[in-house]
């Protein structure tokens, strides 16, 4: 039952009690002072937004990973190398995934290559006691706060030491301790809950923000706009993160909105917005860690734009091919986010040939140790059928799976997702 | 083998195999050939013709005039269509998966269903819904489920449901020409099983008209969309343990042929209705109460129902939640002992 006291602050409630099991960050995140240039750009007032597609982007490296003269944000080098390694380790992880649903080993997946810099830097400039509401490509955010290889395998397997039992569709992780949210597949919606759950934070006196995402395609749903207009009704302390990667399926951002930017419409909802590039993981860091700051402060939501490009099809039975140039997707490959952040990285001293081989080896060697785990387990058992539709199983539920498991022999899993 | 399998090359003359997915296009593609007003609309189905595939080359014949991609927004969608059917065009509005269409459940069942009763009868919305339905194709909740019962519970709709290739074309260029609202759901897990000869052309299958998929003289079985193949392969099993089964595939669930079901039941003495989607409220619990209202006594066993589970559609246990050949042919023994 719901305490009726008011609490003001409230430091470790049932969600700040499980810590992440991985990110040696928060101390690093309250350490990097915000730029003021990149404060300015982030509350932007109507005169800086009135720049077009290049001018009012939030861009800290060049694509050579050197960076502007004198905004180095100076994050502490722990925090420079956990985002770096998470970078690669999605990196990796991505691509394996994408290896085992060619080999049948599962049975789709949505790749993020490309993106690794917008949801990685934007994660990390949380708190570990913030929640996450992801969309379709931020299943990296669950391994950041804590979710393991081997569980992550397990979810995009669907098998019985799934965390949501084989229920859902590959990619579509849930990791309450991590504060990340289980989300659905239906665009959209999730944005709300976002800007609720934050209302809600903020009903209890909990010092706890929350990080919701979406895609370019999402900010035509229905669910973007009542989100963004609560969401500035409410001065929810939120922060909504579009990650802009240029596509929805086949749908071009051309096509999907008139407007000038997408961040722009953070305007129309009366809450600060910013557009960033996405494919530079130290202005994502920054901008974000400004937008949740402010919203800690009780100073309201953020609409954050991230400028990046999905490089592969929309998922693992998407061909590209169909629909968009290849120059196009080689031009952003120059833009690599990866391979940016990595060039400063050298340049500062803090990354080396020697490491990077060394570490990649070691990345390698984590995700086939987590394959190898995740693929012993077995399907989830029948009764999962049935559980979990409600609190207690009601009979009807019981003797129709009993009626079914009656029968002889049993059928097998079959077709291909095909979008 | 079943009457709808059949080689390519075996076609008869004006006629052409093809998977339900290419009648479904053939049929858009006739009807936008015979009347300029028709439009077809929707997430990604201009140059990708379609996550399925079923807009493949509309958008190069006709043109991003009348074939053109969407923002994502299920409720635009349909919203813009109907101002376009009430306008007089005749919009075909694809809905990339039935389970994304509820952003546009207001606008179907309060705007486009009641347009002609609340307007007495001034403005109309002829107008088509197409979205892929159901499960079989490892796609989880939301890429999998069954909502037809939603869309026959609200008055003002037709709903429509293909079960063969022909029939997809026939049905869906019935349905364009229609003057009210229909929702033509596409069996997505069959799309490209069972090819089948398909008319070439003008080809027309009128709406409320069942099929008899399969003559059979001891029990009826009723079903519509990718459950008639599995019906089939169950009647042929208990064809050879004696028992010769009628199969009823409605093809269009409103309006209902109840002449045909009501005529096969009476003759077979028995019923069993087969669906996909949860049992409970499910539109085979509406076949099985007028069944029980006007053919009573003519029963000589149980009403039976074969149906997906009263859960959310699951991903690993999919197999388990879709009724199969074996739980039909359960059913209908049931239908015998009981
Ligand atoms: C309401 C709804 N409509 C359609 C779909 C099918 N669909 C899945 S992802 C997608 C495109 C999403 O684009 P975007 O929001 O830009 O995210 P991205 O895939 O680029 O990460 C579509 C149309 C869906 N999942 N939900
Ligand atoms: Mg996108």
């Amino acid at each position: 039952m719901a305490k009726t006291k008011t609490v003001k602050k409230a430091p470790a409630k049932a969600m700040a009690k499980a810590a992440p099991r991985t990110a040696p960050k928060p101390a690093a995140a309250k350490a990097a002072p915000a730029k003021a240039v990149v404060a300015k750009a982030a509350t932007s007032t109507p005169t800086s937004m009135a720049g077009t597609s290049g001018q009012g982007l939030v861009r800290l490296l060049e694509d050579d990973g050197t960076v502007q003269k004198g905004k180095d944000p100076n994050l502490p080098e722990a925090t420079l190398l956990f985002l770096y390694e998470q970078m690669v380790q999605v990196r990796e992880f991505d691509r394996r995934m994408l290896m085992l649903q060619r080999q049948g080993r599962i049975g789709f997946y949505g790749p993020i290559l490309g993106q690794e810099a917008a949801t990685v830097g934007s994660v990390a400039a949380l708190e570990s006691r913030d929640w996450i509401f992801p969309a379709l490509r931020e299943g990296a955010a669950a391994m950041m706060r804590g979710l393991s290889l081997t569980e992550a395998i397990n979810q995009l397997i669907g098998n019985g030491a799934d965390r949501c039992k084989g229920r859902q569709m590959p990619c579509h992780y849930t990791f309450k301790e991590g504060h990340y949210y289980g989300m659905s597949s239906v665009i959209g919606t999730q944005l709300s809950h976002a800007v609720g759950a934050a209302m809600a934070a903020r009903i209890r006196g909990d010092d706890v923000v929350v990080l919701g995402y979406l895609g370019d395609g999402a900010t035509s749903a229905n669910d973007f706009h009542c989100g963004m207009n609560f969401a500035g009704v409410y001065q929810s302390p939120c922060v909504l993160f579009c990650q802009n990667n240029q596509w929805a399926i086949s749908v071009p951002i051309s096509k999907q909105s008139a407007s000038e930017t997408l961040a722009q419409k953070g305007k129309a909802y009366g809450m600060p917005f910013v557009r960033v590039d996405g494919n530079d993981v130290l202005a994502v860091y920054t901008v974000t860690q400004q937008a949740a700051a402010r919203a800690r402060r009780g100073d309201g939501p953020t609409f954050i734009e991230a400028v990046t490009y999905r490089r592969l099809g929309h998922s693992s039975s998407d061909d590209p091919t169909r629909y968009r140039d290849e120059a196009e997707v080689k031009a952003w490959e120059k833009k690599d986010p990866v391979d940016r952040f990595r060039a400063y990285l050298q340049k500062r001293g803090l990354w080396s040939e020697a490491k990077e081989v060394a570490f990649k080896e070691q990345i390698a060697q984590r995700v086939n140790d987590a394959i190898a785990a995740a693929e012993k387990n077995g399907p989830p058992a029948d009764e999962t059928l049935v559980t979990d539709v409600y609190a207690h199983v009601p009979q009807q539920l019981k003797d129709q799976l009993a009626d079914v498991l009656a029968l002889e022999g049993r059928g097998v899993n079959q077709g291909a997702f095909p979008l | 083998m079943t009457a709808t399998q059949q080689k390519a090359g075996e076609a008869k003359a004006g006629t052409k195999v093809m998977t339900m997915l290419e009648a479904i296009t053939d049929a858009m593609r006739t009807e936008m050939r015979n009347d300029d007003r028709v439009v077809v609309f929707g997430e990604d189905v201009g140059k990708k013709g379609g996550v399925f595939g079923a807009t493949a080359g509309l958008f190069e014949e006709f043109g991003e005039k009348r074939c053109f991609d969407t923002p994502l927004s299920e409720c635009g969608i349909i919203g813009t269509a109907i101002g376009m059917a009430v306008y007089g065009i005749r919009p075909i509005a694809e809905i990339q998966f039935l389970d994304f269409i509820y952003p546009a459940f207001d606008q179907i069942v309060s705007e486009a269903a009641k347009m002609r009763y609340r307007s007495g009868g001034e403005y109309t919305c002829p107008m088509v819904i197409r979205s892929p339905y159901g499960g079989g194709i490892r796609g989880g909740h939301y890429h999998s489920q069954s909502a037809e019962a939603y869309f026959c519970h609200t008055p003002g709709l037709k709903v429509v449901i293909p079960s063969t290739p022909a029939d997809a074309k026939g049905l869906l260029i019935a349905s364009i020409r229609d003057e009210d609202p229909v929702m033509f759901l596409e069996p997505k897990r069959i799309y490209r099983h069972g090819k089948g000869e398909v008319p070439l052309g003008e080809h027309v299958v009128p709406l409320g008209k069942a099929r008899i998929a399969r003559e059979g003289t001891d029990v009826t079985v009723l079903c519509y969309g990718a459950m008639v193949s599995v019906c089939e392969a169950a009647a042929e099993t208990a064809a050879q343990a004696g028992r010769s089964v009628e199969i009823v595939d409605l093809r269009t669930l409103v309006p209902l042929d109840e002449a045909t079901v009501l005529e096969s039941v009476k003759k077979t003495g028995r019923c069993v209705v087969v669906y996909e989607a949860p049992k409970t409220c499910g539109y085979g619990a509406e076949l099985s109460a007028l069944v029980a209202e006007k053919c009573i006594e003519h029963l000589e066993g149980p009403i039976v129902r074969v149906a997906g589970f009263d859960t959310p559609f699951p991903y690993t246990l999919e197999h388990l939640y879709m009724p199969d050949e074996k739980r039909v042919l359960a059913g209908i023994e049931k239908t015998f002992v009981w």
